[in-house]
Parts: C-alpha cells; structure tokens; sequence
C-alpha cells in the first residue's frame, strides 16, 4: 500500500468524527434537530473502516522498523536481553508545525503502531454502536444536536489521543477527552446534581493532569524532546538519562502514573467517576467505561520502556490498582444504583488493569505479559462494560429514568431483549468460562500468580496483590449478579414512572445490545486463546514478543470457581432466601454502612483536602477585602477630594462656561505675548 | 498705521468686545446667537482692515469665506434655537443645564413659569418685538415685551 494512502486511511481516522463535530455543532440546532445522529454515524463509521484497514491491511504491510527495546536498557540483569531488539511496525504521518519555542518543536504527527491501532479499532467500534444506541435513548431531548456534536468531537479527541506521537500532543488532546467529559456528564445541567458531578469530574482530573504535565516537564528537560519515537524507542538513550540522573525515570514515572490515576480513576482519586453516571447513558458507557477512562491504562502501557527502569513505581501502579480493585468491588456490594454499581464494577476493573500492569517489576521477561494481559482485559471490558451500560440504560428507559433498583425487579419478562444482552454482559464480567472476561481476567491472573514467583524481594507483594485480586474477582461475580437478580428476578415490580406497560428497546436501541453481546460472549475466545490479539500488541515499542505462550489450565480452573462461587452466592442471597442480606446488614452494620457510604472517601476528601481550602479561600477573601480593598479605596479617595471644588465649576450655566472660555482664551494670548 | 485703520480697528475691537459682553451677560437665545455674530464681525472687519493695510488680498477674501460660513451657522444657530423653543415654550438658556453636577443648584429660579400652554406650539413661535408702525395704523407700537425678556409671559 502506497504512503499516500497511508496518510489517507491515518488522517481520516481523527478528521471525519472532527468534521461531523462541526457541522453538527453549527447545522445543527437549526438545520439537522432530529436526524443530527446522521454525520455523527457515518463519521464514526469512516473512522472504524479506517482503523480497521490500519490494523489490518496497512500496519501489516509496513517495513518493520529495528528498535531496541526498554529490556536492554536493564544492564547487568539479564546478558540476554541486553541485545534484545524487536521489529516495530508503524505509520507516521507528518502534518505541520504546530509550534516552536526554543529547541522545542512541536509537530502535528500522527503515529500508529499496534497498540495504537487496536485501541482505535476498540474506541470506533464501541462509539459507532453506542451512538446508534444514543439516537434511540435521546430521541425526544431538546439537547439532541448538542449530543451529538460532543460524541463526535470526543471520538475525535480520543482518536487524536491514541495517534499522537508526541507527549505534548498526547497532553492536548488528554485535556480535550476531558473537556467533552465535562460537557457530557453535565449534559443536563439544568440538575444541579449534574453541574457538580461534571465539575467535580473537571477538578479532580486537574490534580491528575497536574502529574502528567509534571512529568511531561521532567522529560523534556531530560530528553530534550517529547516525541515518543526519540524517549520511548532508543533504550540506550533512557539508560544514559537514568545514569546521568539517578532516580529521575522513577520520579517521572510517578507523575505520568498521577495522570493516569486522575485518568482512568484511581484510588483516591475515584471518587469522580461514580458521579460522572448523572451523564446519559451512553456517556457513561462510551466514556466512562469503555474508552475515556481507559487513557490511563493506555499511558502508562505506552511508557512501557520508562516503567520497566522503575521498579518502584511499577509496584506502586500495582498496588493501587489493587487498592481501587478492592475498595470499589466492596462499595459496589451495597450500592442499589444500578449505574453506580456499574461505575464501582469500571472502577474495579481499571484497577485489575493497573495490576496487571504493575508486575513488569517481579521480573523483566514479566514485562510483556503483563502489559498484553492488561491492555487484553481492557479490550475485552470495553465491549461487556459498555453492554452492561447500555442494557442498564435500557432499564432506564423502560423504568421513566429510575435506575434505584429497590424500585423494580422481575423485569425479565418484561424486557427480555435487554434481559438477556445484561446477562451475557454480567457473565463475561464475572468471568464465566469462554466468555471475553474470563480469558482477560484469567491472564491478569496468570501474570500475578507468576510475578508471586518472580524476584526475591518482591514475592510477598505480588503474593498479597495475587490474593487481592482474586477476592476482587470473586466480588466482582458477586456484585455483579447481585445486580443482575435485583433487577430481573423476583417478583415483577415496576415504578409508577414507567406507567403499567415498560416498553422493551426500541430497534436501534436494541440491535447495538445485540451486536455488543455477541462481542462480549466471542471476543475473548476469538482472540485469546489463538494469540492473535497478543502477538499483534507485542509488536509495539518496549514490548518482546513472547514466543511460548500457552494457556494456564490451572488458573482457567481457580478463576472459572471462583466465577461460579461469587454467581452461587448471589443466587442464594438474593433469589432463593432474599431475607439474609438485610440480615447481614444488621449483623455487620459498621461494615454494611462503610460500604454503602463509599468508605466516606468524599468525606475524607471533603475533610481532609476541600475544607482547609475553602478556609484558605475565606482567609484570602478576608484580607482581599480589608487589606487590599482598603488601599485600594483610599488610593481612589484622593482624586475625588482633588476634584471637589473644580467640580463645582460644572453648574450647568452656559454664560459660566463661555466665561471660562473666554478666560482662559485671554490667558493663552497674554502668556503667548508675555513669552515670546 | 493710518489713522483711519486704527479706527477701523478700534471699531473690530469694540465690537468684539460688546458680542462677548453679550454673550456671556445675556439669558436670551437669539441675543446670544446675535451677540456671537457681533464677535464675528468685529473680527471679520479687523481682517479687512488688516488686509488694507498690507495691502493684500487675504484679508477680503478671507472675510468673505467667513461670512459665507456665518450665514449657515446663523441659519443652523437660529433652527437649533427654534428647535430648543418648540421643546420649552421659552427662549431662557438656563432651562437648558441638565449636564451639570448632579448636585449643583438648578441655574433655574422661581421667575420661571410653572406651566407651559402646549396647546398651540405655532402660536408661540418666538418673534422679535414688532418695530416701527404697524401697517394701518398710524399709533406707534407700544408693546415691548422684547426678546430680551427671556420668558413668554
């Protein structure tokens, strides 16, 4: 295939959701109303036809480039890997200067490598469908076109995101997912719920994104260049920065991995990704579940050479994944949103992909497998986190907006489309066997179970985070068909919202949860087992291909229990005796209250972070008032006493004024005669 | 200098001085669109003079320019005083200090009419006081209720 239509296919995949972005946000108010799904299709559409070809057809057929890898860099550890080289495929497609400051020089480039293109393919195939199912969920809002101009403009941003070749235009456009973030959460910001889930959203990825840039400064200033082939590709080059400036890799990877915490919702920083779901729905299953959040997995997978030079920070990324894998699994026992169980569920996951991640640390051949098995899970969690979301939002809209499930149960007859398209979704997020999280979790699992073996000094850590992630994932089976009991067994109840009839999906709402469903259930096997998505990522910079991959039989078994196990017990609880939770919850009632109140992390948040702040700002205000608007007002005090009596000489007379004219005129003269 | 420009001089002067005396000490609109053209003309004839007296012809030519614009600033004076009289029934220029400090004393004092007949605005059109006979009749006019007294009484 010929550059130029490289470039084509490569500019396509941002422009066409860019184009549709702007003609929506200008036709469509006036022009478009109600068909302003249309441009937001067919662009999302181009974009995954291209993303595809990319990933299929163009990376492929490029020359494989030799780069060294990050495994060379760890000099001295292993004599193997220090001529350790991998063929890298990718497209750079070069567009124009953006700016030059300096030595600095920042380019508008697009570059696709594998990791790049998979994720692409996974964002434009998870938009494309959850803007079907959008069009059907919104139809009837006022704000119809202004929802469609923030899908296409996020799947623009995010596209940018991923192709990005540089850290200064991967920060532009982790600033601009961000923005349409805000704007989508607060879609209706008439609720004021909504205006301050979507501000707090804002404020609490800036402590995030305070990291990212942070850390974007320090490899500027020890690089000398922010272009990822020139930081990331040259091992020698890392080696050489980390010798003249020991411990510098690990400080910067701590502040890539703050931005990626504030990202993809990271203990403590989670605490705004439960409320983003005052968001539609959609939004809340392409952005915070599917796609968005999933940036900061994508970061740090992507700064694979820098991590694998800091050990520290790779067991610090693991251990607060495993952190936020636990706590949220735990909060959403007892939530009874069904959204917000869904958002705990996200938080969880995220959290099994950062320690996954992580294990990179127990031992450098440890390197890839990690960063396969997390960047699997979160190919495969976008597809059943995203059905999950859409068949909730399914319940939603049968239910007229109530997603307390307190308040139905029993929906299964009623909805049966989306009763069954949630089941398959709930399944393959427990991990029930050869459905797509099974496979993804049961690597995560592998991966753990082997960094447990790996080095020394870092078994009983990985020990403690293996044994975490096993507990979270019984939660998670747990939880997970809580929700799916609550919701559609039992008796038959509905909200008085919904009227006497629910009304099942619409079809376009319905073939999108079908499609996803069929993804959920085959992806994992399609490309799982057979290695295909494995060797296809390993192909990216800082990544060995792995030659001896093989299945973990022994894993397969523990996880396919402990899935079964956490399904049974939820069974048992809340359909064959539904009376012993609320027993349970007497019994332990501090430990009942610590989960439904969230473990009180906006609280402590609130406590320990809002309100010396707040005080700060009423100290700063009162001393803005006294202090310097005191000397301000008494400055302003002294031209008026000036004025005073030339004031009085304003009476309004005209025969004073022609007076003064007339005076001063003759004034002039004389002075002019006296002077010259 | 020739005597007789001297007091062509004297003469430009003096009428300058009485227009600005005028215009400053008179309440009277048109006295003091008249008082205004006093000034233009003493200063329009020490032109003249002064051309005669270099013997160029600057002065005339000059003169005649001036009076030319002084003719359309007489009509536009004379309109915008019309137009000022139609709105307040009075040719007083004190009515008119709405532009001063807002805590200034009105310029206005009780002399003023409370009440202004609006009946007929083209009654009221301000008039010179009538002078000389008037035609079929052979007493004199005895009316002098001037422009000078500012107010329509």
């Amino acid at each position: 295939m010929s550059d130029d239509i490289q470039h084509v296919v490569l500019w396509l995949i941002p422009a066409a959701p860019l184009i549709s972005a702007i003609i929506t946000a200008l036709l469509g108010p006036k022009l478009l109303r109600y068909k302003s799904h249309l441009p937001c299709w067919s662009a999302i559409a181009v974009s995954f036809v291209c993303s595809m070809i990319l990933l299929l057809k163009v990376l492929p057929s490029v020359e494989p480039t030799l780069v060294t890898t990050g495994q060379a860099a760890t000099k001295g550890m292993d004599p193997d890997a220090l001529a350790a080289t991998a063929k890298v495929s990718q497209v750079v497609a070069s567009g124009y200067e953006w700016f030059s400051v300096g030595s600095m020089q920042v380019n508008v480039e697009l570059r696709a490598d594998s990791i790049t293109a998979i994720m692409l393919c996974m964002v434009t195939g998870v938009s494309l469908l959850v803007s079907m199912f959008g069009s059907g969920y919104m139809s009837h809002d006022p704000g119809y076109p202004r929802f469609f101009a923030a899908v296409s403009m996020f799947v623009f941003s995010m596209c940018m995101l991923l192709l990005s070749g540089s850290f200064a235009l991967l920060f532009v456009f982790w600033e601009a997912v961000g923005l349409c973030s805000y704007l989508l959460i607060g879609f209706w910001f008439q609720k004021p719920s909504a205006a301050a889930a979507a501000k707090k959203a804002f404020v609490v990825n800036r402590i995030g994104d305070f990291g990212l840039i942070m850390g974007i400064f320090l490899i500027w200033m020890n690089f000398g260049s922010l272009d990822f082939i020139k930081v990331l590709g040259d091992s020698a080059r890392i080696a050489a920065v980390e010798s003249a400036n020991p411990g510098i890799i690990q400080l910067i990877c701590f502040c890539l991995f703050l931005g990626a915490m504030g990202k993809s919702a990271q203990f403590p920083l989670q605490v705004w990704l439960p409320d983003a779901m005052e968001g539609p729905t959609p939004v809340s299953a392409l952005i915070h579940a599917a796609t968005m959040v999933t940036a900061g997995i994508y970061l740090v997978a992507r700064c694979t050479p820098l991590f694998v030079l800091a050990p520290l920070a790779q067991l610090t990324v693991s251990g607060i994944g495993a952190a936020t894998a636990a706590i949220a699994a735990l909060t959403a026992l007892t939530q009874t949103d069904l959204k917000r169980v869904l958002a705990y569920s996200t938080v969880s996951q995220l959290g099994f992909m950062f320690m996954a991640l992580g294990c990179g640390a127990a031992g450098a051949e440890l390197v890839t497998p990690a960063v396969t098995a997390g960047m699997f899970h979160l190919f495969t969690h976008a597809f059943f986190k995203a059905l999950l979301f859409l068949a909730a939002g399914s319940v939603m809209h049968a239910m007229g907006d109530v997603i307390d499930m307190r308040r139905f149960s029993g929906l299964k007859h009623a909805l049966p489309i989306t009763h069954w398209t949630f089941l398959v979704g709930a399944a393959a997020l427990a991990g029930v066997p050869l459905l797509a999280g099974f496979w993804s979790k049961d690597d995560i699992l592998a991966v753990l179970a082997a960094a447990s073996r790996g080095k020394e000094e870092y078994r009983v850590f990985f020990g403690v985070i293996r044994v975490v992630a096993v507990a979270a994932a019984f939660l998670t089976a747990f939880y997970t068909f809580r929700a799916y009991f609550m919701t559609f067994w039992g008796p038959e109840k509905f909200p008085e919202e919904a009227g006497h009839h629910p009304h099942e999906a619409t079809t376009i709402m319905a073939w999108p949860l079908r499609i996803l469903a069929f993804c959920a259930a085959l992806i994992g096997l399609a490309v799982g087992p057979t290695h295909l998505f494995a060797n296809r990522l390993q192909q990216t910079m800082g990544l060995t291909p792995v030659t001896d991959q093989h299945l973990h039989w022994d894993i397969m078994a523990v996880s396919s229990v402990i899935a079964i196990a956490g399904i049974g017990f939820a069974w048992m609880l809340y359909v064959a005796s539904p009376k012993i939770p609320a027993a349970i919850a007497t019994t332990m009632k501090p430990l009942y209250l610590l989960s439904q109140g969230k473990f009180f992390l906006d609280e402590v948040l609130y406590w320990v972070v809002v309100a010396p702040l707040n005080g700060l700002a009423m100290l700063c205000t009162v001393i803005d008032r006294c202090l310097i608007d005191g000397i301000v007002d008494s400055l302003g005090t002294i031209p008026k006493a000036m004025s005073d009596y030339p004031r009085k000489l304003h009476s309004g007379v005209v025969s004073s004024y022609a007076g003064f004219m007339w005076a001063g005129f003759v004034t002039a003269v004389v002075l002019v005669l006296v002077m010259f | 200098m020739t005597p007789d420009s001297q007091r062509f001089l004297m003469i430009g002067a003096g009428l300058f001085i009485l227009g600005a005396i005028g215009f400053l000490t008179r309440r009277n609109l048109i006295l003091m669109v008249l008082s205004a053209e006093l000034m233009l003309h003493g200063v329009s004839l020490t032109l003249v003079t002064f051309g005669r007296m270099h013997q160029t012809q600057e002065g005339q030519a000059f003169t005649i320019f001036t009076l030319t614009v002084a003719a359309c600033e007489a009509g536009l004076a004379l309109s915008l005083v019309l137009a000022l009289y139609r709105k307040s029934q009075s040719l007083d220029i004190r009515l008119w200090s709405e532009l001063r400090e807002a805590d200034a004393p009105s310029p206005l004092s009780d002399e003023m009419p409370e009440n202004i007949d609006l009946a007929d605005p083209y009654e009221n059109i301000p008039k010179l006081t009538p002078a000389g006979v008037v035609p079929g009749n052979q007493t004199r006019s005895s009316t002098s209720t001037g422009a000078t007294s500012s107010a329509r009484t």
